[in-house]
């Protein structure tokens, strides 16, 4: 007994290492072995793709005969002569210019409205959600068209204040604001996120602030937003690319057409219609090149920008 | 008197305070309503019949029928809704396996285990998840159409055995990394390799992460609609989403009914997530930053 109980700690001592890098070595090989999913969805469906399609975008595909080497005649007729393709250009810059401030804006006002500790806030929290889980659905796009079409409670509603728009998604001024309705609807996923930085702002600067005299305005201007900054950046890349890759209320509610006058074609659904329609795989392939090199550069510069506004609490006033 | 004098104020402080948050729960009732109009409408238009869908404003149909139900359950475009149901079932569930098998593999990889080349990959693995997938579609389209697996529900599945939802990868991967190390040490020193140590330390205690990778990779796949759309071609194949949007084609005022019926189908899944699992959801969202 009192034997055993003097050696197992020296055999620990000595056991430790040996069983550390043991496990090491062959865990360099296991690594692989867990790894070999991941490892070959990087390379086969991602890497592999994507020099695949910057090598088809300087060609002309069909998918059934071999591509045709034509240089940068797809990037030359996209830019300068191809109409359509800046109609979807416009209307996605408007999309996202439009629907991401507007989103963010409508989550921070709630998120601040939620935010009292007040009795039964986790409920409404969920209710402010759920049309962030239903919103990606075709089922509420077709909603969404019936009520902003024809005879619709939208242009019944209008109707009553004198307006009279008639049906809104077939006319080329209103059919993309439906599109930008459909994107604010679902501000609760970004509200959710914000409600959560609301929680980490320490109450006591609000207190110090309100013995300093600062109303409401103020306190919001000097405690909240700077606090909140971090998450309001966070939010902001998250939806501006996500807004870049819209879609489905797009494709639902124009009839996959873009229209009318291309006022709903947003890249990617003209990307399709080259793509899949038309079978341009070149064509696609050059505008799916143009929207990565868009969407990182409008990445970079948001981070870039961040500077001068992101405030981290510790680092120090500026 | 002095009593009364401390009373009275507080009384009526407290008084001040139930009206105000009477007048709180009131407002934020009234934008939820507002808010959540679009579904009640959806779900009322689907048990008015033909000649009330849009002739009325009434949000309560006057004469509730279960007739477009019944119209979607006597088949839609030639085939039985059950099929499109099962195939949409088929095509998330198949997400789901492939998801939680291929992202905690390679969670625990990255999380735990030592190997050269793990800083860079890592790096590497991070940057995908902002990818646009417009950048992979198509060569992965002609990979597809190569092997002659276009039409059938592999382009959906496969990927997701391979580990391809980049962003499922690192939230498992954090909460890896938050697990303590203790417990797989003891495994070691109890002669677990890291396959068994995976096994049964390892993924037993990841459960949160894998509830919260099925949940979101379940509902955003029933949603999908420009994958299958992609992918799917023949109406056998057709997953709810894309045999809706059959309807879109004839809008006639007539498949009004029957379509909203079976757009409210189409949501009862996720809604039935969405009542079970409502907390870790929005948990999920406020903790890890997911979109929904």
């Amino acid at each position: 007994m009192a034997n055993t109980a003097l050696t197992r700690p020296a055999r620990q001592v000595t056991a430790r290492p040996a069983a550390r890098s043991r496990s090491r070595r062959r865990g360099q090989g296991a690594a692989y072995v867990f790894l070999s999913p991941w490892i070959v969805g990087a390379t086969v469906l991602t890497v592999g793709p994507m020099l695949a399609s910057l090598y088809l975008s300087f060609t002309d595909y069909d998918l059934f005969d071999s591509p045709r080497w034509v240089g940068l005649d797809n990037y030359v007729r996209m830019f300068t002569e191809d109409d359509r393709y800046w109609h979807a250009v416009t209307a996605t810059l408007e999309y996202v210019v439009v629907s991401v401030p507007l989103k963010l804006g409508l989550a921070l006002a709630v998120a601040m409205l939620l935010n009292r500790g007040r009795r039964g806030t986790g409920l409404y929290r969920s209710a402010f959600y759920a049309p962030s889980l239903l919103g990606a659905s075709v089922s509420v796009a077709l909603v969404w068209r019936a009520m902003y079409g024809d005879g619709g409670v939208a242009g019944r509603v209008l109707g009553v204040f004198g307006i009279d728009v008639g049906s809104m998604v077939d006319q080329p001024r209103y059919a993309l604001l439906t599109v930008i309705a459909l994107a604010v609807w679902q501000f609760g996923a970004p509200m959710v996120i914000f409600l959560a930085g609301l929680k980490q702002v320490p109450k006591e600067l609000y207190e110090a602030a309100a013995l300093d005299g600062a109303g409401p305005v103020r306190r919001f201007v000097a405690v909240t937003l700077p606090m909140l900054s971090p998450v309001l950046l966070f939010n902001l890349v998250l939806e501006t690319i996500h807004a870049f890759q819209s879609f489905t209320s797009a494709f639902i509610i124009s009839s996959g057409r873009g229209g009318p006058s291309d006022s709903t074609l947003l890249y990617t659904l003209y990307l399709y219609q080259r793509g899949f329609t038309d079978f341009r795989m070149g064509y696609a392939s050059a505008m799916a090149w143009v929207l990565l090199v868009v969407v990182g550069l409008i990445t970079v510069l948001l981070f870039r920008g961040a500077n001068r506004w992101v405030f981290y609490l510790g680092e120090g006033r500026r | 008197m002095s009593v009364q004098a401390t009373v009275r104020p507080a009384a009526g402080v407290r008084r001040l305070r139930s009206v105000r948050s009477v007048l709180w729960h009131v407002a934020v009732t009234v934008v939820v309503l507002v808010l959540l109009y679009p579904v009640i409408w959806l779900v009322s238009t689907s048990f008015k019949p033909a000649d009330e869908v849009l002739s009325r404003l009434a949000l309560l149909p006057e004469h509730a029928t279960g007739d477009n139900y019944r119209q979607v359950f006597g088949g839609v475009a030639g085939y039985s809704i059950w099929q499109y149901l099962g195939n949409s079932l088929a095509v998330s569930a198949g997400a789901v396996a492939g998801n939680v098998l291929s992202c905690s593999l390679a969670a625990y990889a990255f999380g735990r285990l030592h190997f050269r080349g793990r800083g860079p990959l890592f790096g590497f693995m991070i940057s995908t998840i902002m990818l646009p997938q417009h950048v992979v579609l198509i060569p992965q389209y002609i990979i597809f159409h190569k092997l002659g697996l276009v039409n059938s529900f592999w382009p959906l599945i496969l990927p997701k055995f391979l580990a391809t939802d980049a962003f499922f990868v690192f939230l498992m991967v954090q909460f890896v990394r938050g697990l303590p190390r203790e417990l797989d040490e003891t495994a070691t020193v109890d002669g677990c390799g890291p396959f068994r140590t995976f096994w049964y330390v390892i993924l037993p205690l990841l459960r949160p992460a894998v509830i919260t990778t099925s949940i979101f990779t379940f509902i955003w796949t029933w949603n999908d609609f420009f994958t299958q759309l992609i992918y799917l071609n023949d109406p056998s194949k057709f997953t709810l989403p894309l045999a809706l949007q059959i309807f879109v084609d004839q809008s006639s005022q007539s498949a009004y009914g029957p379509m909203f019926a079976m757009s409210v189908l189409a949501l009862v899944p996720i809604g039935l997530f969405f009542l079970a699992f409502q907390r870790f959801l929005v948990e999920g969202v406020s903790t890890s930053g997911l979109k929904g």
